[in-house]
């Protein structure tokens, strides 16, 4: 029986991979494509993810353009770049103006079209054709998207909606679509794209998970939040279900128990989808062959041993040390989504308030699970959450009143009108993650921040909006003119990057730290998430091999990337918790038992 | 019938809403712009960042652009002619200029000054 080929098997001509970061979307998504090909189908991979790792995972040099992948018959693949379609988009609008119009006019145009949103729509525009091309005249009999993680795919998925409905209840036709508005030609097109999604004989979504509470929990959100869309006919695939070898290794047994328990009690969403069942491995599923067998339930859980036994690196608590003597400061975690930034974010808030130090801890995540995780209050730690849609409210109130004394009815209803704009929303978010950052002057705070790609918009946004406010020096919020100053000063803001012990978390975290750096914002340590290394008395073959596999990642990472690195175990139990959290930073373990 | 073009800086969109900060003086100006177009006056707007080609068709303002850099925006032209430059102007003085009787104007004078340095839909506002 094989997973992936019953998953091929009845394929829709269209199928979305969705899940948090980390969750195997990637693996799958190929595994699936290939197999669509393998059957003899004609397919197209596309990833729309900011930090797409298609081309590690296939092992072939992907662009924008579709690009045959050897050793497969039948399958191309490509990358959405959401920045170089943001490049393209500007130098379509830019190009024939910069000999006919004054440098200075050019620069404002370009300057004008080089944030967020630009690169939402401009990522968006090259979606829609995709979906759009997969229906008239493509050569291809399926694409597979491996969407960026779950938050970045809800808005994605969100917005055709959103615009849609923008531009059916805009009466005066003076629309806020901000760059957009070159786009407004297109309605037709954006309508094509939410019919074939919410088209169950065109459309499938695969919601990845794997066997735990979090990715779970956070799968059946992300499966009201589809079908609250129209769109419903959506299947769950259960990746890495471990199943320990014996019964005397205590990690093994409390994880297997764990992810069985997990899935006893699956979200009510869930329990109405088709599930499949993928085996956690002891390989990484990197490369076409390994991608073929990735669905197959076989023997190759006959590893060779490990013997060698590396020791761990340095616990959370170490960097919590040094955190703590300057008294106050912004805490920024930081990294792929899955990772594990919500549990270190709180862990290191849990041990600084334990410490006797007044904590915020708060997060810019949509998808957050702060409450869940702290499980209760803790004393002297304070949680706040940035909610997209609260803050969003709050600040069109903001200024409805503040421009309401110059506006009569017709002004009111107009500018309420165009406040609906779906830039409002990010606009609502950087200024709170600005306040948020503000209060570390005062005190610590420890900000989980938004997956990857969302993060560096927002800090993108940060800078170009650092220039124009230095310039103008107009009546911008304090907190907001010192944003960018506080991220590049180390001595007021740590940037802790969070990764897994395995290959493509690594490599992952090592383009957001130079996408960081080149923003002139250097992160201060790394940690190393959810390592079997770190862990106490493994046995359990599996997990040993694993755990030898992790330390030429943990290696890379010491000479590569960081000076500073804390190696963080996986636990029996889930970190939830102010006691479990504690456990988690002080990262105390016997010794493995060698042989 | 009078027309006037407004030929503004790169903004996300004519009323600024997408600025880090909303610019009063944006705002009402979109609801001048509509309240104008309800007195039977034609208003064109052309934002530089979305139709940078009317601002090289318009003999007008490719040699002011030309002579005095994007600082002389937003232009007002009232047909063909222009009128401002440089900041937007009030209710009364375009309804005067558009020939209307003043004290049709249903709100009082605006005399707030903006209050935000930037211009709504700031340049580089990360917004667009």
């Amino acid at each position: 029986m094989d997973t992936i080929a019953a998953l091929a098997a009845n394929a829709t001509r269209v199928l979305f991979f969705t899940g948090k970061g980390g969750v195997g979307k990637t693996s799958l998504a190929c595994a699936t494509a290939i197999a669509l090909a393998d059957q003899g189908r004609r397919v197209l991979l596309v990833s729309t993810d900011p930090a797409s790792n298609l081309d590690e995972v296939l092992g072939v040099r992907l662009g924008s353009q579709p690009t045959p992948v050897p050793g497969v018959s039948g399958l191309d693949a490509l990358n959405i770049d959401p920045e170089a379609a943001a490049r393209a988009y500007r130098e379509r609008v830019v190009g024939p103006y910069r000999a006919l119009l004054p440098a200075s006019a050019v620069a404002s145009i370009e300057e004008q079209l080089s944030g967020a949103c630009t690169v939402e729509i401009a990522a968006f525009d090259e979606f829609t054709s995709i979906l759009a091309g997969a229906r008239d005249g493509s050569p291809h009999d399926h694409v597979v998207f491996d969407t960026a993680p779950t938050g970045h795919t809800l808005r994605l998925l969100a917005l055709p909606a959103a615009w849609t409905g923008f531009i059916d209840t805009n009466t005066s036709g003076t629309s806020c679509l901000g760059p957009l508005a070159g786009l407004q030609g297109k309605v037709q097109t954006y309508r094509e794209s939410l019919d074939a999604l919410r088209d169950g004989a065109v459309t499938t979504v695969v919601l990845v998970t794997r066997p735990e509470r979090g990715p779970l929990a956070e799968a059946g959100r992300t499966s009201e939040e589809l079908t609250a869309l129209g769109i419903t006919h959506q299947r769950l695939i259960v990746n890495g279900l471990f199943h320990a070898s014996g019964v005397d290794d205590p990690l093994a047994t409390a994880l297997a128990e764990r992810g069985r328990l997990a899935l006893d009690t699956l979200p009510a969403a869930l329990q109405v989808q088709p599930r499949l069942d993928v085996p956690l491995r002891a390989w990484a599923p990197m490369g076409v062959d390994r991608l073929r067998s990735l669905g197959q339930v076989g023997d190759d859980q006959v590893l060779p041993r490990h013997d060698a036994v590396p020791a761990p690196g340095a616990p959370l608590s170490a960097l919590i040390d040094e955190c703590a003597a300057t008294g106050r400061g912004v805490i920024l975690t930081m990294g792929k989504g899955g990772v594990g930034k919500t549990t270190i974010a709180a862990a290191i808030a849990v041990d600084l308030a334990s410490r006797g130090h007044d904590v915020l801890l708060s997060t810019t995540d949509p998808a957050a699970h702060l409450g869940a995780t702290l499980e209760g209050s803790v004393p002297r730690l304070r949680v706040t959450r940035i909610d997209p849609v609260e803050e969003t409210r709050a600040y069109t109130a903001e200024v409805m009143a503040s421009a309401s004394p110059d506006l009569d009815d017709a002004g009111r209803a107009l500018l309420e009108e165009d406040l609906r704009s779906p830039c409002t929303e990010e606009i609502a978010v950087f200024r709170a993650f600005a306040r948020t950052v503000d209060e570390g002057a005062a005190g610590f705070v420890v900000l989980d921040t938004a997956p990857t790609g969302h993060t560096l918009l927002l800090l993108d946004a940060a800078q170009a909006y650092h220039r124009e406010v230095s310039r103008t020096g107009g009546a911008v919020p304090d907190a907001v003119r010192a944003l960018l100053p506080r991220l590049r000063d180390a001595t007021y803001t740590k940037v802790v990057l969070v990764t897994l012990p395995e290959a493509t978390p690594v490599h992952e975290a090592a383009h957001l730290q130079a996408d960081l750096v080149r923003a002139g914002i250097t992160p201060w340590a790394w940690v190393v998430n959810q390592s079997v290394a770190a862990a106490a008395g493994v046995t359990d073959p599996l997990l040993r091999d694993r755990a030898a596999r992790e330390q030429p990642f943990i290696d890379e990472v010491l000479a590569r990337h960081a000076t500073r690195v804390a190696q963080v175990p996986v636990l029996p139990d889930a970190p939830i918790g102010r006691e479990k959290l504690l456990a988690l930073a002080q990262g105390a373990r016997a010794p493995m038992p060698v042989g | 019938m009078t027309r006037i073009d407004v030929f503004d800086p790169p903004l996300c969109c004519s009323s600024g809403v997408c600025g880090p900060s909303v610019d009063p003086q944006l705002a009402a100006f979109a609801a001048d712009v509509q309240w104008l177009t309800t007195q039977g006056v034609e208003v064109v707007r052309h934002n530089l960042a979305q139709v940078p080609q009317d601002f090289v068709t318009n003999e007008t303002v490719r040699t002011l652009l030309a002579d005095h850099g994007d600082g002389c925006l937003p232009v007002v032209l009232v047909n063909g002619e222009v009128r401002h430059q440089g900041a937007y102007p009030r209710r009364d003085e375009l309804a005067r200029e558009s020939g209307l009787v003043v004290g049709v104007s249903p709100t009082k004078p605006r005399i707030r000054v903006s209050v935000t340095g930037t211009g709504g839909c700031a340049p580089g506002s990360g917004c667009c």
